[in-house]
């Protein structure tokens, strides 16, 4: 096992009663995910892909297995150690961004401090402003969220993500809905950050995105049917290379 | 997260929804509004009736002959005897709690000076009557013992038969009225009282000495009733237990036996009032809070509604680190608000109506910090209690269906 693994998971898997059936989502997963990497993870629906999310974003745990992030075991902790556990380690960037309405840009981005004590207000707009800059909305700081576009909004919400200076970046079909060009211009913005050091999982079904990340787990049926180091394209190249009339 | 975020949470919230909330606070307004008003109202009709009670002397006593039976037939009290002189000095030597006693015999017949009438009664009494009912003489003198020793003709008016009588400006004093047709000199006039209790004419009074009224007018012995003062309104029931020691001695009334006579103090007319009034004020008010169990209803629908539009937003706090007790105290916080700023409206209102009803009653406006403290905690725990059910609904959410959730 390596030192330097964020994410490590053995034998990971995960029941579910429907009725009197019992449904097996996972069924003995094991990989690790190093510090810095970008790792996608592939999957047809009913692939168990929602499920292994879930379970690394700490919001569900595994029925048996267990689950090391940056050195805790989180399989047997309670609802309110995971609480703690996604606010301090996990920035979550999901499809539907999921901004607060009529909340603006700056308080969206500010939330997850809010829940951490150990920030003032003061280092708290600092840090938001700090992340705000990084994914370049430093002019619609005081915007809400419908006065942004889906580009927009979900930078909103990769900044939201970063704030807490998670150890890694679970992103949840994060391009889903929006188009190619702007799905692009999102991808570049992660590959910026995981130049600059973070750690991505990034769970998707379509290829071509998962073209841009470092690695591929692909799921099926609850295994791991293919996990291999891919070389990944450049988003920036790609985006440069859409024909400009195709805009708007 | 911290109280001030949380507050701040919570105010924006209901801003966001200013008519829904306002709807929502209707219930509580009207509900801290009616009890305020009640609690008000009925502070300021105890104290205008205590006021009332009070200018007729708090120390006053009054011993009355008991009802009587005979054969099973009622005979009511003034059918009886049993009070007499020897009763009345008895008690004069005998009682260490009384400032004053007066003996009251009344009776009725026509005043007559010159071509004027007036229909009204002379009533007997003892010196000490002016100071047992917190009467005084304005002009001239109140008749002393020694009129009382002497049956003599003389007597104090009120000015209500002045103004009948002396209609043309003459000055009554020592002038010689006629009632049922024996000569009486007018020796005194009592100051104008107005208006007594129970809507009688406190005015219309011609004092004479008892003895006078029960010789010249009546021609009989004994008392229609004894007053009394106490030397303070503490002293009243000791001054009563003392009186009643006396008569029963006098009446030779043995161990056992039922009085043959009733002393009513008018500390337990007060406190007896006080009672009825307080009772009453507590029905009223009562009826008035059911509107803030409808009010802390509606609150607590409206937090359901909430919670439910805002799954998705609880979810990706959840996500993001908030723990249980943060979302249960974000919504129960929200409800708390609601319920304050609704109680806040209300007791501005009740203010408002409580000002116009004394206004309108013509009573002086006593307003019950009491009930707006009450109605303070009332307002939180109303909004505690059934902001809870929503707010724990909220914070046992699961978040993985909260933040999918459409």
């Amino acid at each position: 096992m390596p030192a330097n693994n964020i994410i490590e998971i053995s034998n990971l898997r995960r029941d579910f009663a429907v009725g009197t059936e019992v449904v097996y989502a996972l069924r003995g997963l094991s990989f690790g995910v190093a510090q810095g990497e970008f790792v996608s993870i592939m999957g047809t629906s009913g692939s168990g892909k929602s499920t292994l999310l879930n379970i690394l974003g700490c919001l569900d745990t595994p029925t048996s297995g267990s689950y090391v992030i940056d050195g805790t075991d989180v399989a047997r902790l309670s609802r309110n150690e995971l609480a703690d556990i996604r606010n301090r380690k996990i920035g979550f960037v999901f499809q539907s961004y999921n901004l607060l309405p009529r909340t603006s840009v700056l308080e969206n981005v500010e939330l997850p401090l809010m829940y951490n004590r150990t920030y003032s207000s003061r280092q708290r707009r600092e840090r938001a402003m700090e992340v705000i800059a990084r994914v370049g909305l430093e002019n619609r700081v005081q915007h809400t969220s419908a006065q942004l576009s889906g580009g927009q909004q979900q930078r909103v919400a990769i900044a939201r993500a970063l704030v807490t200076d998670p150890v890694i970046i679970l992103a949840d079909e994060a391009t889903g809905n929006l188009d190619t060009r702007t799905s692009y211009e999102i991808m570049a913005l992660f590959q910026q950050l995981h130049e600059a050091g973070t750690t991505i999982a990034f769970v998707t079904h379509e290829p071509d995105i998962a073209a841009f990340t470092n690695r591929t787990i692909k799921l099926r049926d609850g295994h791991i049917v293919d996990d291999s180091p891919v070389h990944p394209l450049d988003a920036q190249a790609a985006l440069d290379a859409l024909p400009t009339d195709e805009d708007y | 997260m911290n109280f001030s975020n949380l507050l701040r949470l919570a105010l924006r919230a209901i801003m966001r929804n200013k008519t829904r909330a306002l709807l929502t606070m209707l219930g509580i307004i009207i509900g801290i509004a009616a009890v305020i008003a009640m609690l008000s109202l009925g502070e300021s009709v105890k104290k205008r009736m205590k006021d009332e009670f009070a200018s007729m002397g708090t120390n006053s006593i009054m011993v009355v002959p008991a009802r009587q039976h005979r054969g099973g037939v009622d005979m009511g009290n003034s059918s009886s005897k049993s009070l007499d002189l020897s009763d009345y000095r008895a008690l004069v030597e005998g009682c260490h709690y009384v400032a004053a006693f007066s003996p009251e015999i009344t009776s009725s017949g026509q005043m007559i000076f010159g071509s004027n009438n007036h229909f009204g009664s002379l009533t007997g009494v003892a010196p000490g009557y002016l100071l047992i009912n917190n009467l005084e003489v304005e002009r001239g003198l109140m008749f002393t013992d020694a009129d009382v020793q002497s049956l003599a003709k003389v007597c104090v008016i009120g000015q209500t038969v002045v103004d009948e009588l002396f209609a043309d400006g003459t000055d009554p004093l020592g002038q010689t009225v006629r009632f049922n047709n024996k000569p009486m000199k007018i020796i005194g006039i009592l100051k104008k009282k107005g208006q007594g209790n129970m809507g009688s004419d406190d005015d219309d009074v011609v004092l004479a000495p008892y003895t006078t009224v029960q010789k010249r007018f009546l021609g009989i012995n004994y008392f229609f009733m004894l007053q009394a003062s106490a030397v303070s309104q503490e002293a009243s029931q000791l001054a009563a237990d003392e009186i009643k020691h006396i008569l029963r001695s006098t009446h030779h009334i043995s161990e056992g036996d039922d009085d043959d006579f009733d002393i009513f103090t008018m500390d337990q007319v007060l406190s007896s009032m006080d009672k009825v009034m307080g009772l009453l004020t507590l029905l009223l008010t009562a009826i008035a809070s059911i509107s803030l169990v409808v009010g802390g209803i509606g609150i607590m629908n409206i937090m359901y509604v909430t919670v439910t539009e805002r799954t998705r937003e609880i979810g990706l706090r959840m996500a993001i680190g908030a723990r249980q007790r943060d979302i249960m105290l974000q919504f129960l916080l929200e409800s708390v608000v609601l319920s304050l700023l609704g109680g806040l409206i209300g007791i501005v209102v009740g203010i408002l109506m409580a000002y116009g009803g004394t206004a309108a009653m013509a009573l002086s406006y006593a307003l019950s910090y009491k009930a707006i403290g009450i109605s303070f905690v009332v307002c939180v725990a109303v909004g505690v209690f059934f902001g809870w059910y929503p707010a724990k609904k909220a914070a046992n959410l699961d978040p993985i269906q909260a933040i999918r959730y459409e």
